[in-house]
Order: structure tokens, then sequence, then C-alpha cells
């Protein structure tokens, strides 16, 4: 399936290449440079280009394209989730995945490679399991094999490729057991001028992290299951469970890792947490533009609005501008015409006001357009849903756990159209 | 890769080598490359693994790199035997690397991975095969075909999924080996295991993905593992499954789709046609059967559909695809959900789901209407999902939401991202032309779009408004004039050329305006782009032929500036329309039509959608990404006429012995398994005149049928036969005798025949067994313990000897095997499993025994060790768990000092070993006990067997239904711990009874050959309970089975334990549904 893979940087500088098959000369890549030059923004490249013998799938990550090479029919989606799927491992390994650390790890990342595939065809993919086959680099590790000379390779081989329940390794032990659960819950939406909805959805994801010894089953139960309108779990958790009884029960993998997503669709009717008044204007003459934008609370049940942003992508005939906000603080870059706000805390009493003139490139014509808002904010301890964890047991083991469960709103793809 | 490019790569690597001498470790090795590669060589050489492992990363750091070590070789293949792990790794990377390219040196390395092959560790085996058949070098595919082979048919199911992954590796280096290849695919797809079962689809999708005769057997099993299976497996068989699926069942939608077809043709069709359409319609209708879905069908459409729940989007997306392909209309519409929440997830992603949604709208637009909101453009998108966005809310477009979709473009048209605004355009024409209502509301919008101030915007908007104009020009001769006024700013070519062609095509309608325009662009002639010029000698040359009085003297202008152009289409062009309209002597009877052929009422141009017709190609694949096939792509098949059998998928209930047990010594097997007369009570006594028996019996007629139709029939009478005591003793023996005979024939038969006539029996012996435990046990005790006691003293005295039997009140007359001395064992064996068989409350194992494969032997050097579990409680220590371990020397000298060592267990698992056999000769076989406390888990014991020369590494797992011992209990005591076990602790499954689940009595059959229970009396027919304790720390299992009609049933777990208790059910699920 998958040939080979090309790891390239936003440079166009190839520094990376794995073949699970026969060699393919890296000079297939020419047509991966010829895409991405047509494309301009890197976000355009298509993610599937025809050359004459073979196909590039690519996506693009943290900066870097993940281009594999395949020869035949092979469904698209299967590669792209495969290429984030190595993403993540490297994330998880080094912390970040980046070209330096990928480039200062390169033999862990080749070993990593070898065993996520084989013939092209994924073989081990849980991060449980390349864990017990390669361990991940820690600083200390990394002195003690220098100076002793063992090596990060496991010397145990994977058992929990062999188990059914492979995402999970054995003999797991703690001496602190605990189990913390984060509800992740991100708005999007797209409000128009005037401030009324256009669409707004409640993406949430639980991601958690289980230290628990053993082999303990776990079972989370909400006081509002009802309220999921899609779901979809990680392979742990028992589909039938969810459905006859709306329980998710699991043997949890060790480590981090995401239990869930769910999607709260617009019929729900979802509450959006702040109003925004702007107005943005260009004039016809005089080659300036004034900006005034207000943003202040509505549905926050009483909860803070923390690390409130506002991003706006001015017309390219922007030169600079000259504002003065009454909270936080703004730039604008003249290179990317990025107007940012960040205004942090939103106080209720006094609301952030960000106001001032525009001035325009001199003899272009007023922009036709009006850039749109993006909104960032954070709100602790509150899920917008209204979702709530009812208990989380556990059966299998006999030491009690520690539980914890935390909550947290985000603005996702939060619009507001001008 | 050949040798000869490797050597070009060469040189081509060393000149490029500075280039990509970013990191400063290698930036100053390469350029003084071949003497730094002599200290690599020498690290490699040394003694110390910490400078072997040194050298071994700077080579795989340079090979990621790109850059060529091949010059190393020699001095890397030495450390394949390297006893550092890491540094091993590192050289299998290299040795897979350039392996082809150094044939010879690589055989070099080969003997070490064929003694990896015979590793007692199967993990040490896996990599072995793994590596081995990843060389890339054709003079070792007779070894590597003798090694998947031999892997294919390993215990170990990890070393199975290996040897799947190799075979299309060894496909792919000598294709002639094909037919041998699909013989081992063929053989893993019975692979019962979820490890197995998605390397070996994609195996066989690479080799011989046409034999979808092979999938049949295989069919309902799949359905079944899928969801268990990893993730990329499931991908790749749900697309597999799609493809058989689409030749072996009829096509669900098979009456709508002849309703969609008729009413699709009459939107285009004449009147008459579209009444002709109806008739044959009806007559189709009335030869139709009602259609009724097949249940194997159904079974795919319900196994899958739990998967769209799935995290990983390519798995969602193969049930997409399926869904659509498959299911009836009706159902179709649950994968919309599914869909747009993977618009959530990277653009790659969203690229690829949207361009399939886009197909989809096309074929079902109702079933993403609801979801309409979620393919709102932001302006953060990337420009190709916009468009795609763009594309699927165009394709979802109609009379009820045209309204808002329209304000919503209006936004869109806004963007700063001119080519979204273009494509918004354009979307804006297709909606026009598709709603009729919304026609004028959008031209209008267009029309005002013409006094943007954007050049593109009013290009794109004036091309389709040329387009909509030709639906009905004569309403419009005003917009005509406006945009006649829009040729003097416009320098678009393609929205010139629209104008022109435009004004050309209705000059009638414009009688004015239309010479003025062909006048100023005669002035400008020379310097207009090709396909302005073309429409400027079309519009010359239909304003000649209406108006030829203003116009005759610009067009010969215009036709005597095209006769010189460089583009030879346009002097084509000019000298053909010359001819057809200026009347000449030799003009010919063309001119005479010129107005006709020019003037013509052209039909108005459809717009549509690029995704339409896109979907003969299979949704999610490749081919359908690109339109166009893929190297590989396998066609979806149309839907059959009629259904093709469908018994081909029935599947004989085969004996639990694993495939891979029939390879090693079949015929040994065979006989023990004979010898071990694990059945039945009377066996005992007919010991010594067996062959009279049989004989004297042979008078019965038709039991001359064959052996698997006798199993059939004897479970029918095994069922009548248990009614009364007396029957049922006079049944049993009936029924040794039949076995008896079916034993002597079974002899006589050729071995081709033996499995199968093994299966056979099995399944009688599983019958006699349930017979035994049906009866209630208790009443049943006294006269069997007299029968055997009695046995035991005429027969064989010796079992009396057994120094620690310890009769215990509920198993009194078991005799532990372990405890005979070696010797006897041997004589004995027969006997003493038949007296455990006695065991008035303990189920009698016999059939559902299963033998596992301790030590194989081949890897044993000779000696072949099985294990089962007996079932018998483990008298020493009541905790622990028997195991019954047979060792056969299968060598021609003896093996001494049998024992084990060094157990390596998980905290709290203890084990008991058995006592050191000091001699087994030559031939001879003997069975030991063991007893191992799992701690109630189902992790594995490991140990090692030492015989006096070597030490296996082994290691025995338990499946979850060993794990206890059979508790009595009463109906009432039964509900009462029920009761108490209520909540987390009870685990309820609804099932539907494989089709040999006909009654209560193979349900407690399977249920107690799955687990290690026994049945509690119970009142109602419906209800079948069981009991157990697990061994090690006596929590009770409770399983209820209630049938309902139909074939479903319910399965009711109730355990403290919940691993164990949900791990029961999936066991005992899988037992009863097969």
């Amino acid at each position: 399936m998958i040939h080979s893979l090309f790891l390239i940087n936003n440079a166009g500088d190839l520094f990376l290449e794995k073949h699970w098959k026969s060699v393919i000369s890296r000079s297939i890549c020419d047509y991966f440079f010829e895409a991405r030059e047509k494309a301009v923004e890197p976000d355009n490249v298509p993610p599937v280009i025809r050359t004459p013998h073979h196909y590039l799938i690519n996506i693009y990550r943290e900066k870097i394209f993940f281009v594999s090479v395949i020869q035949t029919e092979v469904p698209p989606l299967f590669v792209i989730e495969f290429l984030h799927r190595v993403a993540e491992t490297f994330q998880d390994y080094f912390g970040e995945c980046s070209e330096t650390t990928i480039k200062d790890n390169v033999v862990i990342v080749y070993e990593l490679l070898e065993e996520m595939l084989d013939n092209g065809f994924p073989l081990a993919t849980e991060s449980n399991i390349l864990k017990e086959l390669i361990r991940p680099p820690t600083i200390l590790r990394s002195m003690v094999n220098t100076i002793t000379g063992s090596s990060n390779v496991g010397e145990t081989l994977p058992t929990g490729q062999l188990s059914n329940i492979p995402w999970r390794r054995a003999g797991v032990k703690y001496t602190n057991n605990e189990a913390y659960f984060d509800v992740v819950e991100e708005i999007d939406a797209i409000l128009d001028k005037s401030g009324t909805t256009v669409f707004a959805e409640i993406q949430g994801v639980i991601d958690a992290c289980v230290k628990l010894s053993g082999m303990p089953d776990l079972t989370l139960s909400f006081m509002n299951p009802r309220l999921l309108d899609d779901v979809s779990f990680h392979p742990c958790v028992r589909y039938k469970r969810w459905e006859s009884e709306r329980v998710i029960s699991f043997i949890p993998p060790d480590g981090n890792f995401q239990l869930m997503s769910y999607h709260i669709s617009a019929q729900n009717l979802v509450a959006i947490p702040i109003y925004v008044k702007q107005n943005i204007s260009f004039f016809e003459t005089g080659s300036s533009g004034r900006l005034d934008i207000t943003v202040g609370p509505k549905q926050t049940m009483g909860k803070t609005v923390e690390c409130l942003v506002v991003t706006v992508h001015m017309p390219k005939v922007v030169l600079s501008a000259n504002l003065s906000a009454t909270q936080g603080t703004y730039n604008y870059d003249p290179v990317t015409k990025i107007l940012l706000w960040d205004i942090g805390k939103l106080n209720p009493q006094k609301l952030p006001n960000l106001k001032g003139s525009l001035s325009l490139q001199s003899g272009a014509p007023k922009p036709e357009e009006n850039p749109s808002l993006n909104i960032d904010l954070k709100i602790q301890q509150f899920a917008i849903s209204g979702l709530k964890v009812n208990r989380l047991d556990m059966y299998g083991e006999k030491y009690k756990p520690f539980k914890g469960v935390k909550y947290v709103t985000k603005a996702g793809k939060f619009q507001v159209r001008t | 890769m050949s040798a000869s490019s490797a050597f070009s790569d060469d040189k081509a690597g060393s000149a490029s080598e500075p280039e990509y001498g970013h990191d400063p470790a290698s930036g100053g090795i390469f350029s003084s490359d071949y003497k730094r590669h002599d200290d690599l060589k020498e690290m490699l050489d040394s003694n110390k693994d910490s400078l072997k492992l040194e050298a071994m990363k700077r080579i795989v750091a340079m090979i990621a790199r790109g850059k060529n070590t091949s010059d190393l070789f020699p001095a890397v293949v030495k450390n394949v035997a390297c006893k550092n792990i890491e540094v091993k790794k590192l050289v299998y990377v290299y040795l897979v690397r350039y392996a082809e390219e150094q044939q010879d040196l690589a055989l070099l390395s080969i003997s070490t991975f064929q003694r990896g092959l015979k590793d007692p560790n199967q993990l040490i085996r896996a990599s072995a095969l793994r590596v081995l058949s990843s060389i890339r070098v054709t003079i070792i595919v007779p070894i590597m075909m003798l090694a998947i082979k031999e892997a294919a048919s390993d215990m170990s199911p990890y070393v199975r999924k290996t040897a799947a992954h190799a075979i299309p590796k060894l496909h792919s280096l000598d294709p002639e080996q094909k037919d041998q290849l699909i013989e081992v695919i063929e053989k893993l797809l019975a692979d019962k295991t979820t490890l197995v079962a998605g390397s070996v689809v994609m195996a066989f999708e690479e080799v011989c993905p046409d034999r979808i005769d092979l999938i049949h057997k295989n069919y309902r099993k799949l359905c079944n593992l899928l969801i268990d299976v990893e993730e990329w497996g499931q991908v790749v068989i749900i697309n597999m499954l799609t493809r058989y699926a689409r030749t072996q069942f009829l096509n669900p939608n098979i009456n709508e789709s002849l309703l969609e077809d008729s009413s699709e043709k009459a939107f285009y069709a004449s009147d008459d046609e579209e009444d002709e359409d109806k008739k044959a319609e009806a007559a189709a209708l009335v030869k139709r059967k009602p259609y009724v879905m097949d249940p194997d069908h159904r079974l795919l459409l319900r196994n899958t559909k739990p998967l769209l729940q799935s995290r990983n989007a390519a798995v969602v997306m193969a049930v997409a695809q399926l869904y659509f392909h498959l299911a009836p209309k009706a159902e179709v519409g649950i994968i919309a959900k599914a869909l747009v929440r993977l618009m959530r997830s990277h653009s790659e992603v969203q690229y690829v789901v949207l361009q399939n949604v886009a197909t989809m709208t096309i074929k079902r637009r109702g079933m993403f209407e609801p979801y309409l909101k979620s393919f709102y453009i932001r302006s953060t998108d990337p420009t190709q999902i916009k468009i795609l966005k763009l594309e699927v809310l165009t394709n979802l477009a109609n009379e009820t939401n045209i309204s808002t979709i329209l304000r919503e473009f209006q936004t869109y048209i806004k963007s700063m991202d001119k080519d979204f605004v273009a494509a918004s355009i354009q979307a804006i024409g297709r909606c026009a032309t598709n709603i009729g209502e919304v026609r004028d509301t959008c031209l209008n919008g267009l029309v005002q779009l013409l006094s943007n101030r954007d050049e593109l915007v009013v290009a794109e908007s004036v091309v389709v408004i040329k387009k909509l104009l030709q639906m009905q020009p004569e309403q419009h001769s005003d917009i005509i004039k406006h945009m006649a006024k829009l040729i003097d700013n416009i320098q678009v070519p393609m929205a010139r050329a629209s104008i022109l062609w435009l004004i050309g095509e209705y000059c009638e309608h414009v009688p004015k305006i239309a010479p003025d325009v062909l006048r100023k662009m005669a002035k400008t002639f020379t310097n207009e782009e090709d396909i302005v010029k073309l429409q400027i000698i079309n519009l010359a040359a239909k304003l000649y032929l209406t108006n030829s009085k203003q116009t005759k003297l610009l067009t010969q202008y215009v036709l005597n500036l095209a006769k010189y152009d460089q583009n030879y289409d346009i002097r084509d062009r000019a000298r053909f329309i010359r001819q057809l309209i200026v009347p000449t002597d030799k003009s010919g009877a063309l001119s005479k039509y010129a107005k006709k052929l020019f003037l013509a009422l052209k039909p108005a141009p459809v717009l549509e959608s690029p995704f339409k017709d896109r979907d003969h190609f299979q949704l999610g694949s490749l081919s359908h990404l690109l339109n166009a096939k893929a190297g590989g792509y396998q066609e979806l098949p149309e839907w059959p006429e009629s259904a093709p059998d469908p018994s081909v998928r029935n599947v004989e209930v085969k004996d639990s012995i694993p495939d891979w047990s029939k390879c090693t010594s079949r015929k040994d097997r065979k006989e023990k398994k004979l010898d071990k007369p694990f059945y039945s009570d009377s066996e005992g006594d007919s010991g010594p005149t067996e062959s009279a028996d049989s004989e004297s019996d042979s008078g019965s007629g038709s039991e001359s049928a064959s052996a698997s139709d006798e199993s059939g029939s004897g479970s029918e009478s095994e069922e009548s036969g248990e009614e009364t005591e007396s029957e049922k003793e006079e049944e049993d023996e009936e029924k040794e005798k039949k076995r008896k005979k079916r034993l002597d024939k079974t002899k006589a038969k050729k071995p081709a025949e033996e499995s199968a006539e093994r299966c056979a029996i099995h399944t009688s012996y599983q019958i006699n067994t349930f017979s035994h435990f049906a009866q209630t046990p208790v009443s049943k005790q006294p006269p069997k313990q007299s029968k055997k006691e009695s046995k035991k003293e005429t027969q064989e005295m010796s079992l009396l000897d057994l120094d620690d039997f310890e009769p215990t009140p509920t198993s009194a007359p078991v005799t532990p095997v372990n405890f005979l001395s070696s010797s006897l064992v041997s004589d004995l064996e027969g006997l003493s499993l038949t007296d455990t068989i006695l065991a008035p409350t303990t189920i009698a194992p016999s059939g559902s025994i299963k033998m596992y494969e301790l030590l194989h032997r081949i890897t044993g050097e000779g000696l072949a060790v099985e294990y089962c579990f007996s079932r018998q409680p483990f008298s020493p220590d009541p905790n622990m768990v028997a195991v019954q371990i047979q060792f056969t020397n299968n060598t021609n000298s003896e093996t001494k000092n049998l024992h084990i060592e060094e157990p390596r267990l998980q905290s709290g698992m203890r084990i008991r070993e058995f006592a050191e056999i000091e001699v087994l000769a030559a031939g001879e076989s003997v069975t030991v006990v063991m007893g191992i406390d799992f701690c109630d888990s189902t992790q594995a014991a490991n140990f090692q067997l030492c015989t006096h020369t070597r030490k296996f590494f082994v290691s025995i797992q338990p499946p979850v239904g060993e794990l206890m011992t059979p508790v009595f209990l009463t109906e009432n005591d039964f509900k009462k711990e029920q009761g108490k076990l209520m909540g987390m602790n009870e685990i309820s499954e609804k099932l539907t009874l494989g089709e040999k689940c006909v009654n209560e009595h193979v349900i407690v059959e399977r249920v107690t050959a799955t687990a290690n229970l026994s049945r509690v009396p119970c009142g109602s027919d419906k209800e079948c309970r069981f009991a157990g304790k697990t061994v090690s720390s006596g929590c009770l299992v409770l399983v209820t089975v209630t049938t309902k009609e139909g074939g479903r049933a319910q399965l009711t777990v109730n355990c403290e334990k919940m691993v164990i208790g949900t791990m029961l059910v999936k066991d005992i699920m899988q037992a009863l549904s097969q």
C-alpha cells in the first residue's frame, strides 16, 4: 500500500525518507513541489497528486509535509489517517512534531516507522504497543544510555500485540493510581453582521489521562447522556453498552488518550457566550477606514470568559492600524495583514473596546469586502452544553483510584461576519 | 531498483551531498566520505556493543537522509546475529534497505533468520519471518515460500498474521508463486482470530482479489469478527465485503431504482417515450418478486453499523460507502451524521470526505439536507475545501432551501478569495438553471455583479449570465444591451468571448448595437486572444447574414485580418466562413442554408455537477477521488439479476481444533484422540469385547451412511433418549456401539477423509457428553459410582495404587492423572480418562476438550507437547486450574529429565510443577498434570520446559471459560445469588442463535463446552442456567440463556469480576451464534 514516505519542510527541503518496499527515487517529489508552488498556500496543496506511475498522498502538519508514495488503488483516507497517526506518534514521543525534533531523534523516528508499517500495511499503530517496543526518549534515559551503552529498544517483546486488548500494555504498575478526564467543548459558530446565529454547534472531546495498575475496567456515566447527538469512540469503548445503557464502559489504554468525541448539533440551541458589536468601514476617499469593536458577555452562566482573542484578516490594501484598546493589547502585522487583539479576561462591568482608524494604500480602490472576525475564548470549569459526568466506577482491581473530571469550554471555529 | 541504478544513485548522492548536509554532525562527515566509512567499519568490527550501536545509529541516520551507504554492507551484515536487540533491529533496517542491491552478500544473513523461524518465542519467529520476507532477493523465493507455509500453520496467531503480511511481499517478488500463495491465503482465511483476519484479507486483495469463491465459507465469520479487528484491517475487509456483496446479493432498491430511472428519464425525454417507459417499467415490476433481503446481506449491514462510531476516518468512510452501495434506500441515511462529523477533522480528511459527499448528494440529496448548515463556509477554510463545500451546497439546493442558500452565497461573493468568488458565481448559475423559481432573482443578482469592481467577478458573471440567458433570451434584451456596453472594460478573454457570442446569437434583439460592437472589435482584432478572435469572426458572420447592408464591409475586413492570422485555427475558420456566407459563383448548395446553420436554435447548456456519474467508482476509493481508474482498482460489480446460491456460505460446524493442528502429524494426533475415550461410561466395560460388539451391531442397516450424517441423526435420538434413565443407558450403549463401528470404519478410511471424519466424530462425542450432563447429577451419582468402582477392581487394579487420591465430596470418583506414575499413564490413559467422565457433577469435557499445542514437534526437536484443561479440580491446591500435559517423544532416542524451570509469571500467579519425568522413551507418550493459579485472569503463564539437553520457552494462556469450576446451586439459590449481582455486575446481551442451536440441548452443550460450568435445574424450558465460580478467588459466575421466538436469545452473565464476565459473554456469544 504505502510505498515510501518523504518528509519535506516548509522551505521545500526533503529531510527524511523511508521506503517500505523497493526504493523510489526522491525525484518523485518534483511533482509535489510543482503542486506546492501552484497552490501558493500550503493548505491548498491537493491531498492527492497524480504522477505518471505513482500517486502522492500528502498531509500538511506542524509545518511539515508528509508525502507518501503509493502505486495502486487504496482508499485515500486510509493513507491520510495513517499519516496523521504517524504525526501524532511523533508528538507523543518527542513532545512536539517538528523538523528539529525529528532530525534530533532520527533513529527513533526510523525505528518507529519501521514498526508502524510492514510492506506498506499498518502493523502497530497503538501508542501503548509502540512504547513497549521503542521507549520514548527522556533526558535521563539518553544520559544513562550514553554512559551504560544500553538502548532505547525495549528488551521485552510487546505482549500487547498478541492480546485481544491491543491498546493496553500488560503489567502496568503505579504507586499512585489516578484517572483524570477532561471534558473539552468547542463552539463552532457563524454569526452574521447583526449578531444572529447563522450556524452553531458544539464539538466535544473527552481526553483521559489514566494511570492505573493492572487491568482496570472503568465505567463512566453521564447525568444527561441524551444530549449527545453523535459520538465516536476510542476502540477500547464497548459500543454495545453505550447503545443499550448509554454508559461508557472500557478497559483504558495506559497514559493519555482521547476517550471519545461527540457532537451536539444546532437543533439543541447552542448557547453563545459572548456578543460582538463591530463596525469596520472604509471611506471612498482619503485611503482610510474606521474600526470599532466591542465585546460583551451573553450567555456565560455566571462564569468568566478568559483568554479572549479577536483576530481579523484585513484586506490587502490596509497598510497600518492606529487604534486604541480599553483593555488588552492589539497588534497589526502589515505582512500577513492580521490584526490580533488580545483581551484576556472579559470584565462584564467594563466592556472591552477597540477603536481607531485604518490607513489604506493610497490610490487603491476601497476594498469591496469586509473582513470577518475570528474569536478565541475559554471558560474554565464549565461545559457549555451542560454535559455532566455522573460517576466513574472501576472494576477488576482492588485498589481505590484517585479520580478527577475537569470541564472547559473553548471557541472552535467561531466566526463573526461583517 | 536494480544494481546499476543504485550505482548511479551513488554518484548522484555524493554529488548532492553538501546540499543536504545541514546536520552539523553529518556535514563534516560526508565531505570525506570514504575515510569516515572506514571509521564506521572499524566500529562495526569491534566487539563492544555500544560502538556497534553508535555506528549503526549513524548509518541509519544516513539512510534516513537518503545517503548511500551500500559500501558498508559486508561490515553491517556480519552483525545480523548480534545479541544486542537494538543493534539487531538497526541491522535489519539496513538489510531490508540494501539487500536488493547486494543480493549475494544478503544471502549470508539468511541462515540467521531461518534459525529465528524455529525459535520457541513467537515474537522472534514473527520478526524473523518479517525480515526474511522483506529481503527482496529472488534466490530465496523457495525459502520464503516454505517459511510462509510453515508460519501459516504456526500456533501463534501473531506469527500467522506475519505470514499473511509476507504473502504480498512474495507475490510481488515472484508472481509465479501465485497458485501456492492462494492456497496459503485460503488456509489463513479460515483462521478464526481477529489478529489474522485483516492481514489475510489484505493479502487476498493484493494477490487474488477476483477469487471471490474463497470468501464464501468465511463470509459470516468475517462479518462477526469485524468489530474486533484492528482498524486498518477493518477498512480492507469492509471494502472487500462490499464487492463481495455486490456479486452475491440482490439489489435492495430494485423496485425503487426502477421508479427512479423512469422519473429521471421523464425529465429529458419526450412524452411518448415516457409512456413507453412506464409500460416497460410496469412490466418489469410485475416480473419482480417482492424483494426479501438475504440474511447474510442483513448481517453485513448490521455488523458494520457500529463502526460508524470509529475514531478512524477511514473506517467511517469505508462503512459509509458500504451503506451507500449496499443498503436499502431507507437505511442509507444513517451514514450522513457520521460523515458530517468527519468534517471537523483535518483538512485533508475533509477534502476526501467532501468529494464523496458531493457524489452522494447527487444520488441521494435528502440524506444530507438536515445537515445543510454544516457545509457553510468559513473565511478561514482552505480554498479547495471552500469549493467542495460550495459544490455540496449547490447539490443540496431545492425549492425549499434555495432562499437560505442564496443568502449564504451572497456573503461568499464578498470574500477576499477570488477563486472562491468565481466558484460561488458559477454555483449561483447552477442553482438558477436547476430551480426555475429563482432564475430571475439569480439573474438580477448576477447583473448587479456586472458593476463589481473586480474584473474576475464580472467576467465570471458574464459567462454565467450568458448560459442563463440562453434559456429565455427574448425577455432579456436589456441585459444583453448592458453587457454589450461592458465590452469596452472587460479584459478577461472568456468574458469578452461570451459577450460577443451573446450579441451575435441574439443580434435581432439588439439590432442597433450589434454592428457597432463589431466595428469596435474589428479595430482591436489583432490584439485579441484567440477565443475572442473566433467569436469576432462568428459575430461578423451572423451579422452579415442578418444585416448585410451595414456590416458587409466590416465582415470582409475581419475575414481578411483573420486570413493572415498566426493561428491556423483562425485562418481555417475564416476561410470556411467566407465560403459559406459570401455568395460566389462557385459556392455550393450549402450557402443557401448558411442562415439556418448559423442561427439555428441552440439548446441551452445543462449546468451540471462535475461529480455526476462518479458513483460508478466505489466511493472512498482513490479512483473515485481522481475520477479515473487507478492501478489495481477492482471494479464494483453490478448487482446480479438473480441471487447466486446462498448456501455456499453455509459452514458445517467443525471441530474446535484450530487449523494448525492438522499439519502436525495428523495421523498421530488422530490416533491419540481415538485412543482417548473421553466420551461415555459404557466405554469402560465394553473395552475387551469391543470388536465383537461392533461387529454384532453392524446389522443396523442405515448406519452405513456417512459419518456426518450419523452424528446428525445421533443428536436427534439423543434428545429423546434423555427422558428416562433406563432409556438413556440403552441409548448410550447404542451410541457407543455406533461409535465403535465408526471408529473401525474410520481407521479404514483414506487419510484425506480423516479430518472430515474427525469433525463428525467430535460432534457426536459432544452430544454424548451432554447427555450425561443433562441428567440430574445428584440422583445419578450412586449407581454410577458403584459401577465404576467395580470396573476398576476387575480391570485395572493399578488404579487403586494412586497415592494422593483424595476423594472430595462433590468429585469423589475423580482420579487425578498427575499422580499416576509415568509408566502407568500410557497404559491407563484411556481408562483414567474414562473414569473422570463419571464424576457426576463435573461436566465431562469429552470432545469439547481442546488440545492446545505447547511445543511443536519441529521446534521441540522431536518432542511434541500438548496440553488441555482437563476441568478436574486440582487436588493439591483447589485454587489452581489443572492443566493436563501430554509429552510425545517423536525422536529415536530417549528424552530425559523433563521438568519445568524458571516460571515467569504475572504477580499473584502461581504454578505447581509436575514431578520430573525421568525418562521418556523414543516413540512414547506420557501425560502429567500441573496446576496453575491464573489469578482469574487470562494472562499467559510463561515458563521453560527443560529436557536433559534443551530448554524451551513456552506459555499457557487459558480461555476464560477454563478459569472457573462448576458449582451446584438450586434454582432458588441461583435466583438469590443473581439478585446480589445486579447492576454493574450484570452483563446482558441479545444474540441470534446459530442455525445449529436448534434446541436447549445444543445450547447447554455449547455453553458447557465454552466454560466449565454446571447446569442449574430450571422450571422453564425457555431458560438455561449455569453456575460456577472462578477457581482462584471463588467469585460466583452465573449464566442465563433465555431463548425467544425466531432464534433470538438473551444471554445474561452475573459475575463480580467484570472482566471475566465480559470475556465470558463474548465467548459464549460466539459459541452460540455459530
